[in-house]
């Protein structure tokens, strides 16, 4: 019984690992992969260790398994917002075919100022830079 | 025993597989965002890799060095997006 609830936590997070792995080579666009891998590597991980923890049935193991966990679960979301801020503001394209770009024209990238919604006077116009076929082809 | 053939046999080629894949990425880039996802991502499947091997060689010492990576993966994302917001351009 012991065993089976092992490896039907392993297997589960073992095939959420794989999937943020393929996740991060067949997105089309950095976003995304942030998005793919953060959810799917850390619930992966998580459950592998729950494993783990199942398989010890120590009070020690467990603590320090759930230390971890505990640690992933913390970290990963700051992180990938960390990296996905940093990369918006250096100009890291989105996929071209995006739907919406709510900061677009409205965030001045130098000195992080926002103008606000109603604010249309004092629109930034959007840069025009980047890899010629990441460009939106609408706006 | 059933369950270390499956660990050793199914579990650990699977996540060796998903290694090699992010590894993919972490050298075709394009960007130095991507690479620095694609590390994070490694070591996550990294602490995967060293739970399973735990198991395998029946020593909880080996998650000691799980949690360290978790740390390194923390730091490593923030020092990175820290100077890549300060530094000019992005290739």
């Amino acid at each position: 019984m012991t065993d089976w609830i092992i490896l039907f936590l392993m297997a589960t997070g073992v095939l959420f690992i794989l999937l943020a792995a393929v996740g991060i080579v067949r997105m089309p666009d950095l976003y995304l992969r942030i998005s793919v891998t953060t959810k799917a590597a850390t619930l992966g991980t998580g459950l592998v260790l729950m494993a783990t923890a199942w398989h010890f049935q120590d009070t020690a193991v467990t603590a320090r398994i759930l230390a971890i966990i505990l640690f992933i679960f913390l970290t990963a979301p700051v992180g990938a917002h960390l990296i996905g801020r940093a990369s918006y503001f250096v100009g890291v394209p989105m996929w071209r075919r995006s739907v919406i770009d709510q900061l677009e024209g409205r965030y001045e990238k130098r000195t992080h100022k926002l103008s606000g919604g109603q604010d249309t006077q004092n629109v930034i116009p959007p840069e025009k830079d980047g890899d010629p076929d990441m460009e939106s082809p609408a706006s | 025993m059933m369950k270390d053939d499956l660990l050793y046999y199914v579990f650990l080629p699977v996540l060796a597989v998903a290694t090699l894949l992010i590894a993919w990425r972490f050298f075709k880039g394009p960007r130095l965002s991507d690479r620095v996802v694609a590390l994070d991502l490694l070591i996550t499947t990294g602490i995967g890799i060293i739970a399973v091997y735990s198991i395998l060689a029946d020593r909880p010492t080996f998650l000691d060095i799980a949690m360290i990576l978790a740390l390194i993966a923390f730091l490593t994302t923030v020092a990175f997006s820290y100077y890549l917001e300060k530094r000019e351009g992005d290739d």
